[in-house]
C-alpha cells in the first residue's frame, strides 16, 4: 500500500506537469482560434515556450545536477544561430514551414549538444564556484565567436569567414549570417505548437532520465560525491551526460526562438539572458519543472503586463533572485520543511510496521 | 583455510611529514570478520581511505581476491569488490531509501539512457527487479516500511544500517565498515552486531569493521587488529587482544568514550 503511494508521489507530480502543459496549450489554441487573444499575447507565445524549454533544461543541470551553469545562453545562442540559418538555407529548397522548423530546431539541438559536450569536458573537472565562473566565461566566449561569424549560400555551397566578411559571393549569393548584425529577414516560421512539442520532448526527457538509473546517479553524485564514487559511480561520464542534455535542450529552445523573429543578433544571448532563466529555475525551485514552468511564463508575461516596469526588469529580478534566496536559506523556514519530512518519515514508517 | 579476501603488505601514506599509516599488513578471509580497534586518530579511517584509493598509498601493496589494486581507482574497485560506509554518514539525503539501494545497484543494470527515456521492455524489467532487491536487502534491518521516505529524514541509527544496505547492494567480496554503532544506544548496537554476523553467514563475505569502543567488537570478531599512531601494534583473536598490555596501555592513555 504505502509502496505504491510512495511510488506515486512523483509519477504523480509528472503527471500534473504534462497535465498543466497540455491544458494551457490547449486553452490557449482554443482562445486563439476563436480570435480571444490579442496580437501581443499571440506574438508572446513562441519566446515564453522558449523560455520555458530553457528553464526545464537550466534546470537539469542547476537542479538535478546541483552546478550552477552562468552561460546558459551561449547554448541557447549556437541552437538558435545554427537553426535559424538551416531554414534560411532551407527556404527554397523546403517549401513546407513545418519541416523547414523541424529540421532547423534538430540541427540546432545537435550544434549546442556538441558545443556543451566540449565544454562539458574541462569545465566538468571543476565544482561549485569555480564551475559558475567558467560557464560564464564560456557564455561570453561563444556569444563573441557567433558575433562574429559571417556565412552565405552561393550556388549551392556554404561559405564561411571569422571577424571580416571575406565571401566575396556572387551576385546570385545570398549572405545569411552577417557578423555584429547577425540573421536579418527571418521568415518567422516558428509556430506556439512547435513550442508546447519542444516542453512536452523536454519533459518527457527529463522525468524519464529521472526515474531511471542514470537520473539517480546523477543526482547521487550531486548529494554525496565520494559516497558515489564508493558504489562505483563513474561521477565524470554521469555528469557529462546530464550537461550535454541540458545544452542540447537549450539548443532546441534557441532554435524554435530564433525563427521566431524577423532578425537575431548575439548580443541577445548575453549574461542578463542566462540570469533571467537562473531566475526563472530558482524562483520555481530548484528540481521542480512545474515551478520552472510557471516562473518561466509568469516573468515573461508580467514585464509586458506592467509596461511601466520595463526599465526595471532586471532591478526586479535581481530583487526577486535575493528574496528566494533569503526566505529558502532563512533558518526558520528549513525547520518547519525539515519537520514536514520527518512527519512524513514517521508516518510512512508507523504504516510500515502496521502492515508487516 | 578458506580464500583471502584482502591482503594488505607494509601499506603506508604520509600526510605532510605525519605518517599516518606505516607498514599496515593484515588478512581477512571469505565469511571471516575482522576488527580493526585504535583510539582516536590512530589511522582506522585512513586505513580505509587507503583501501578505497580515496587516498593513494605512498608505500605498500594491497591484494584483492589475489589480485594487486595498485591499478585501479575507487570506482574500480567498487566494481571489483570492495563496500564501505562512512563514519560521518555519506546517504543521498535526497534521494529515498529505496532509490539509495538501487543506485548502488547500478553497475549491473544494462539499459541504456536511451531505453530509459523512451521506457523499454528493459527498463520496467531491470527497474522491477532493482526494487524487489532492494527492499529485500532494506528487509535485513527490517526497513522496507522506509523504502520511499527521503533517506536525509531517517533517524540517525536508521541512517546508519541504510549505509549498510546501500554496501551490500553493490555485492561485494569484502565490506568495510567504518563505526557502524556510532551514536546507537547499547540495545541497538546489540542488534547491529547480531545483524552484521548475519550479514557475514548469508553473504558468505568478508567483513572489516572499525570500532575504538573494543568491547562492542569483541563478540563477533574472529581476528582483531590494533592501531595506534599509525602503527600496528597488536594482532589476534578478542581475547588476546583484550588481555593485551600494550593495547590497554594505549586505551588508557588516550581514552575516548563511546
Ligand atoms: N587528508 C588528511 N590530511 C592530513 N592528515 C590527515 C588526513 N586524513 C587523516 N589525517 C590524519 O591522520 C591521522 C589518522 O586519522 P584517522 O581519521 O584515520 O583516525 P581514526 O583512527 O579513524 O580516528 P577516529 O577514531 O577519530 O575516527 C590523524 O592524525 C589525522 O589528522
Ligand atoms: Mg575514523
Amino acid at each position: 500500500m504505502n509502496r505504491l503511494k510512495g511510488m506515486n508521489r512523483t509519477t504523480r507530480k509528472n503527471y500534473i506537469t504534462y497535465l498543466v502543459v497540455i491544458a494551457a496549450y490547449v486553452i490557449l489554441e482554443v482562445l486563439m482560434r476563436g480570435g480571444g487573444l490579442k496580437a501581443a499575447t499571440k506574438g508572446m507565445l513562441v519566446p515564453i515556450c522558449a523560455y520555458i524549454v530553457m528553464a526545464l533544461s537550466l534546470n537539469l543541470t542547476v537542479g538535478i545536477m546541483g552546478e550552477l551553469s552562468l552561460g546558459h545562453a551561449g547554448f541557447m545562442s549556437v541552437g538558435a544561430f545554427c537553426g535559424t540559418a538551416t531554414t534560411m538555407c532551407l527556404v527554397n529548397a523546403i517549401p513546407s514551414g513545418g519541416l523547414r522548423l523541424c529540421l532547423g530546431i534538430i540541427v540546432g539541438t545537435i550544434a549546442a549538444a556538441l558545443v556543451g559536450f566540449l565544454i562539458g569536458i574541462p569545465v566538468l573537472r571543476l565544482r561549485g564556484d569555480y564551475l559558475a565562473i567558467v560557464t560564464l566565461a564560456f557564455g561570453e566566449i561563444i556569444k563573441s565567436i557567433v558575433g562574429n561569424v559571417y556565412m552565405g549560400v552561393d550556388g549551392g555551397r556554404l561559405k564561411f569567414s571569422m571577424f571580416t566578411n571575406e565571401l566575396n559571393l556572387s551576385p546570385n549569393g545570398r549572405i545569411i549570417i552577417e557578423g555584429a548584425m547577425g540573421i536579418r529577414s527571418i521568415p518567422r516560421i516558428a509556430t506556439f505548437t512547435a513550442g508546447f512539442i519542444l516542453i512536452m520532448i523536454s519533459l518527457i526527457v527529463i522525468f524519464h532520465m529521472v526515474g531511471s538509473r542514470a537520473g539517480r546517479a546523477i543526482m547521487a553524485i550531486r548529494d554525496n560525491y565520494i559516497a558515489a564514487e564508493s558504489i562505483g559511480i563513474p561521477a565524470f561520464k554521469y555528469k557529462i551526460t546530464a550537461f550535454t542534455i541540458s545544452a542540447a535542450m537549450a539548443g532546441a529552445a534557441g532554435a524554435l526562438f530564433g525563427n521566431n523573429y524577423s532578425s537575431l543578433i548575439a548580443s541577445k544571448f548575453n549574461i542578463d539572458t542566462s540570469i533571467l532563466v537562473l531566475v526563472f529555475v530558482v524562483l520555481g525551485g530548484q528540481g521542480n519543472m512545474l515551478g520552472s514552468i510557471i516562473a518561466a511564463a509568469a516573468l515573461t508575461i508580467l514585464p509586458e503586463a506592467l509596461r511601466g516596469f520595463a526599465d526595471y526588469r532586471m532591478l526586479m529580478y535581481a530583487i526577486i533572485l535575493i528574496a528566494v534566496m533569503l526566505v529558502s536559506n532563512n533558518a526558520k523556514v528549513k525547520d518547519i520543511l525539515k519537520n514536514l519530512a520527518e512527519k512524513r518519515a514517521a508516518k510512512a514508517m508507523k504504516g510500515g510496521a502496521a502492515h508487516e | 583455510m578458506s580464500n583471502v579476501v584482502l591482503k594488505c603488505k607494509d601499506l603506508g601514506i604520509v600526510f605532510g611529514g605525519l605518517a599516518a599509516v606505516n607498514d599496515f599488513d593484515i588478512e581477512v578471509h571469505e565469511k571471516e570478520i575482522a576488527g580493526l580497534i585504535g583510539p582516536n586518530g590512530a589511522g582506522k579511517t585512513t586505513v580505509f581511505n587507503l583501501l578505497t584509493k580515496v587516498y593513494e598509498p605512498t608505500s605498500g601493496e594491497i591484494f584483492l581476491n589475489g589480485e594487486s589494486t595498485a591499478k585501479k581507482t575507487t570506482v574500480q574497485l567498487s566494481k571489483a569488490g570492495i563496500a564501505r560506509t562512512f563514519q560521518n554518514i555519506r546517504l543521498f539525503n535526497r534521494l529515498t531509501v529505496a532509490e539509495n539501494v538501487m543506485t548502488a545497484m547500478n553497475q549491473s543494470m544494462r539499459y541504456s539512457l536511451f531505453e530509459a527515456v523512451l521506457r523499454l521492455p528493459r527498463y520496467w524489467k531491470e527497474e522491477k527487479e532493482a526494487r524487489a532487491k532492494a527492499l529485500e536487502l532494506l528487509s535485513i534491518f527490517d526497513m522496507q516500511g522506509m523504502a520511499d521516505v527521503s533517506a536525509g529524514s531517517l533517524p540517525y541509527g536508521a541512517q546508519r544500517r541504510l549505509e549498510i544496505v546501500r554496501a551490500l547492494a553493490t555485492e561485494p567480496s569484502l565490506l568495510l565498515l567504518d563505526e557502524p554503532a556510532a551514536g546507537m544506544n547499547p540495545a541497538e548496537t546489540a542488534e547491529l552486531m547480531e545483524n552484521i554476523g548475519r550479514i557475514r553467514d548469508r553473504f558468505g563475505i568478508a567483513i572489516l569493521l572499525i570500532e575504538h569502543d573494543m568491547s562492542l567488537v569483541m563478540g563477533i570478531c574472529d581476528q582483531i587488529t590494533g592501531l595506534n599512531f599509525g602503527q600496528v601494534i597488536a594482532r589476534g583473536t578478542p581475547e588476546q587482544i583484550q588481555s593485551n598490555p600494550v593495547v590497554i596501555e594505549a586505551y588508557l592513555g588516550k581514552h575516548k568514550e563511546g
